[in-house]
């Protein structure tokens, strides 16, 4: 039997987080009144022009070094022409010959591995609007709001081999496109949105198979599916003999299976030419060198650092440069403690109480109750053995129930401060060796798992206050005389 | 000075008497409206007259210069082609398309004029979309030569020309994307200047071609062409081809002697195809340029021929895609009847096009389609590049260069209205002038064998629009053809 | 080389002119005459000079970054033949 393997290409339209459009002065947020933010370029009137926003290009421009692309000293706008009722000049202004971005290329841990996802361009558009097919009468409307939005369509060679693989590129794009700060990532409002051409060949083969374009992906998991299910759809045909046509499909998600879109696919001749509304774009090595020393520490860079400055983990490095934010929250924790040597105990404070609390209350890490400055007065008490870990844990709740202002003001009316004195200690164990001679008995008998127990029972004694590593050797030392 | 000698001796004249208050703008304008409501049902120049509105802005004016607050221009009425979007206006394009369009937005154009107290006399009719030579086009009917109302009045600016021909307008607007300000200057016997690309904004200006598409003035005198190109004239922001350059005074050199004027005779202007009536009125006109103290010396366009070709690819190109937002969903003519949506755009567009409009759009769709886009957009692109080239090349030892405007005077209507191609050979002259963006102008320079006008062409190296009113104003100061006016009186 | 019946009616369908049959022949016509007018330029060889698409080589300038639109939906949907709801109306858009 074959074996097939998935050749997988995306094209991301990412936008652009300005607030004007990328042709007009319209407004861009979201979810305003149908056509209120539809001014006279974006609807079309007759007679009027297109003129570029810079901070439009100022965002291709970050992308562009983000990824170690070419920037364009020139590059061209041209127009694709097609009617469709949501395109209200009839063409769209885009990019063709000459894009602003070529080249480049991202990083993306998938699993254990790495693999470099080639870029084949970036180049600058506007978005359409949107046909709203709800029942007026067996008639569409028509929303121009969105129409003029600008869009940074990223491509990539086909270098992806699976959905994972896929979902890996998407997840790190997304990732990089919020943290160089030039879209707000939210793929309900439509924010992000991706398209894969998928295509299979048998494993070994050089020449890719025919390929179709799914469209519709609109979160990390239904891109994953629709991947998934179109490659054994394809493998299927191929399998029974037939061949692939080259087509659009879109995935629909509750059937979970990809189908042909229905519009009629009368083989598109978008006829572009150089838009002759627009002159050629000139970006400037000054222009470019400005964004450069605007641009904040990429994430790769970042990870490094992470792991050479505070000896993070790799997964670890990983998880604080999720996004800017979190790694942002990380580095002031740090600083707050003023010992670098705390920094691994900030580190697994954020990825993981921190984190999970984050995740089960939907937050993101910006509106955490807890700030850095409060995380870190936390972990210089157990870093000066104020407090042990579990008693932290307490502080912790008190902090992000904002039951007190910080972890000392806490320690101090809860009464949490660890117990280090070892005489109190001794009482404590004394009295637990007392109350289970068994325990006792057992690890004598050479079962160390005892001394869990008993350790155990000298924390309950003590309210948790001990210091545990104390208690555990003084327990050797009176089990042992 | 008579009144009507008055209405039809030029801004300057018009200007100095509403200054001194000999006559209020109110009085100018009515007296236009008047000529409007007696000679336009001949001549069908106009499209749209609102004689409130044009009066209510005319009181504005009387206003203002009562406040010491006018200008130059302030009070005098100009009649804009109706492819301005003029707010509140109807701003038809000379289209079924937009028939009933209301523009809810001025083109830069109309809030120059605006700014420089000028009154809106009405809106002229043209061919559909710009896209013609001889003004026949226009779903509002043919624009008739004032000269001849049997002849027309070339295009497609030609309903201004045939309004400041016939002293229905002292001034008027125009667009030129292949000579649709020159030709029908020419042909009606007017002063017509087409800017270098870029210096006019071409906001508000409905597209034919985009690259080509220039703004203009159209007078009697090349010295109003001067004055009204220093209000249309400037850069704007809402228009991304618009040169943000120091603003100039048009009119600054017009009085300058022409001594030492070199003047270039494009070989090719004066060859094979050229009415004999027509070359000995511009032969003419060079003896009088020779004796105000220019030298003329013969160059070359070599690649003149290929400049018809290359724009009935480019403006064309341009216009298919230009024209696809009229899809009857957003504003403009809707068809009565379709199933879908599909023939809600084809039965939309069928319709609402005429003819000429239609085939421009097909030849444009054509050759940007897969497979030729190569073979004639792209070739038509180099041959722009080559026939620059030729312009620079000519202009390199000389000031201006010259020519005759139309190879033949104003022809008969219907004459040419079944070829299309023999109707594109009309522009012979000025297109090649658009493909490389220069300026030129149109002066009438003699009357033909029929006792139609005949137009001399004076090509600008880029921005030299005040030494081309320079040249037409010296010339016009020795003349009298642009006095003459049509029907034999003076 | 002249343009096809099937050639106008793709072009056509591209353009979205719907072309009734009695005028096709016509139409056809006219159009290869026009481009009989066009091919003079195609034997020209001009592949040593390089594409003009604007009349001037300049780059485009470009604008802040700030919105400046009032809302004029009122008057600009009172220009469509048919809206409801602040939305423009079409005939169904299948996707």
């Amino acid at each position: 039997m074959t074996q097939w393997e998935t050749v997988i290409g995306l094209e991301t339209h990412a936008q652009l987080n300005t607030r004007s459009k990328i042709f007009s002065a319209a407004a861009t947020a979201f979810g305003a009144e149908p056509n209120s933010q539809a001014c006279a370029v974006d609807i079309a009137l007759p007679g009027v022009l297109p003129v570029l926003n810079r901070g439009a290009v100022e965002r291709a421009i970050r992308f562009g070094l983000a990824v170690g692309g070419n920037i364009a000293s020139r590059s061209v706008f041209a127009r694709k022409n097609y009617f469709y009722p949501d395109l209200p000049k009839g063409y769209q202004i885009s990019q063709y010959e000459a894009p602003v971005i070529s080249g480049g290329s991202l990083a993306v841990a998938v699993g254990e591995r790495e693999i470099t996802v080639r870029l084949t361009r970036a180049h600058l558009e506007e978005d359409a609007g949107k046909s709203l097919h709800e029942d007026f009468h067996g008639k569409s409307g028509i929303d121009l709001n969105r129409a003029g939005t600008p869009l940074l369509e990223i491509v990539t060679e086909p270098d992806l081999r699976s959905a994972q693989e896929a979902v890996a590129y998407a997840k790190a794009l997304h990732a990089l496109v919020r943290w160089i700060d030039i879209c707000d990532g939210n793929m309900q409002e439509g924010s992000f949105r991706c398209d894969a051409n998928v295509s299979v060949r048998p494993a070994g083969s050089a020449a890719l198979g025919t390929r179709c374009e799914i469209k519709n992906l609109n979160s990390f998991r239904f891109m994953e599916r629709a991947i998934e299910f179109e490659a054994r759809r394809q493998i299927e045909v191929l399998e029974d003999g037939g061949r692939i046509v080259q087509e659009t499909r879109l995935y629909d998600a509750q059937k979970d299976e990809t189908r042909p879109m229905r519009s009629k696919e009368e083989a598109h001749d978008y006829r572009y030419f150089p838009d002759p509304d627009l002159l050629p774009l000139a970006i400037s090595e000054e222009w470019i060198e400005r964004v450069r020393g605007e641009m904040p520490e990429l994430p790769g860079a970042m990870r490094e650092r992470f792991t050479r400055q505070y000896s993070a983990a790799p997964a670890e490095a990983a998880a604080l440069t999720a996004t800017r934010e979190t790694a942002r929250y990380f580095e002031a924790a740090v600083g707050a403690v003023g010992d670098p040597a705390a920094a691994r105990v900030c580190a697994n404070w954020i990825a993981g109480e921190l984190a999970a609390r984050l995740n089960r209350e939907n937050l993101d890490i910006g509106a955490a109750p807890v700030s850095p400055e409060q995380l870190a007065g936390l972990v210089r008490r157990i870093a000066d053995g104020t407090i042990s870990g579990k008693i932290a844990k307490e502080v912790f709740d008190a902090l992000w129930n904002g039951e007190a202002a910080d972890a000392d003001a806490c320690i101090e009316a809860k009464g949490l401060r660890q117990i280090s004195d070892s005489g109190a200690i001794g009482r404590f164990v004394d009295e637990v060796i007392a109350a289970d001679p068994e325990s006792v008995a057992e690890f004598r008998a050479g079962r160390q798992k005892a001394l869990n127990a008993l350790v155990g029972r000298v924390m309950k004694v003590s309210g948790g206050k001990a210091n545990p590593q104390q208690v555990a050797e003084l327990l050797r030392a009176r089990l042992a005389g | 000075m008579s009144r009507d000698a008055l209405l039809d001796g030029g801004l300057a004249a018009l200007s100095a008497a509403l200054a001194s208050r000999r006559i209020s703008s109110v009085e100018l304008t009515a007296a236009y409206l008047g000529r409007i409501e007696r000679e336009n049902p001949r001549l069908n120049a106009f499209i749209t007259v609102d004689p409130d509105r044009s009066l209510a802005q005319a009181r504005a004016a009387d206003e203002r210069i009562a406040r010491g607050e006018g200008g130059v221009l302030t009070g005098i009425p100009v009649a804009h082609k109706d492819i301005f979007c003029t707010r509140g206006w109807p701003t038809t394009c000379g289209s079924r398309m937009l028939a009933n369009f209301v523009s809810p937005y001025d083109a830069h154009v109309i809030e120059r004029f605006d700014a420089a107290g000028c009154v809106i006399l009405g809106k002229t009719n043209m061919d559909e979309f710009a896209m013609g030579s001889s003004s026949e086009t226009s779903f509002f009917g043919p624009v008739r030569n004032p000269w001849d109302t049997g002849r027309v009045p070339g295009g497609s600016s030609g309903g201004s020309a045939a309004a400041v021909a016939a002293g229905l307008a002292p001034a008027a607007t125009g667009t030129d994307t292949g000579g649709s300000i020159r030709q029908p200057a020419a042909l009606c016997g007017v002063s017509g200047l087409k800017p270098t690309y870029g210096v006019v904004s071409r906001y508000g200006m409905i597209a034919f071609a985009s690259s080509l598409d220039q703004g203009g003035p159209m007078a009697r005198l090349a010295a109003d062409c001067a004055w009204l190109l220093n209000a249309m004239a400037g850069h704007d922001a809402r228009d991304s081809t618009s040169l943000d350059r120091p603003p100039e005074d048009y009119a600054r050199d017009l009085d300058k002697p022409l001594a030492g004027l070199r003047v270039g005779l494009p070989r090719e202007f004066f060859a094979e195809g050229l009415d004999g009536d027509v070359a000995r009125a511009v032969e003419a006109a060079l003896g009088e340029i020779r004796r105000l103290g220019a030298s003329t010396v013969e160059v070359s366009l070599p690649n003149m021929a290929l400049s018809v070709p290359a724009y009935y690819v480019i403006a064309p190109a341009e216009a298919s895609s230009n024209l696809s937002r009229f899809d009857g969903v957003r504003y403009g003519y809707r068809a009565p009847h379709y199933a879908d949506l599909a023939e809600l755009y084809g039965k939309s567009r069928a319709q609402g096009f005429g003819a000429e409009v239609r085939r421009r759009i097909l030849i444009g769709t054509y050759v940007l389609s897969h497979g030729y886009y190569d073979a004639y957009y792209l070739q038509a692109q180099r041959i722009r590049r080559l026939i620059a080239a030729d312009f620079a090349a000519a202009l390199a030892n000389c000031d201006v260069l010259m020519g005759p405007t139309s190879p033949t005077t104003a022809f008969a209507l219907g004459d040419r209205a079944g070829d299309p191609v023999q109707m594109y050979l009309s522009d012979i002259y000025t297109i090649a002038v658009n493909l490389a963006g220069l300026p030129a102008m149109s002066i009438p320079c003699g009357l033909g064998a029929n006792g139609c006008p005949v137009g001399l062409h004076i090509i600008g190296d880029y921005f030299g629009e005040a030494r081309i009113l320079n040249v037409a104003h010296r010339y016009q100061q020795a003349t009298d053809w642009h006095t003459r006016l049509p029907g034999g009186a003076q | 080389m002249p343009l096809t019946r099937e050639q106008v009616a793709r072009i056509a369908d591209l353009a979205r002119i719907e072309i009734l049959p009695a005028e096709a022949e016509t139409l056809q016509g006219e159009l290869n005459r026009i481009f009989t007018l066009i091919e003079r330029m195609r034997a020209v060889d001009a592949s040593a000079f390089v594409p003009m698409a604007h009349a001037l080589d300049v780059s485009q300038p470009l604008r802040e970054d700030a919105p400046a639109e009032p809302d004029r939906r009122a008057e600009f949907l009172a220009l469509a033949p048919e809206t409801e709801a602040g939305l423009y109306l079409v005939p169904r858009v299948i996707e």
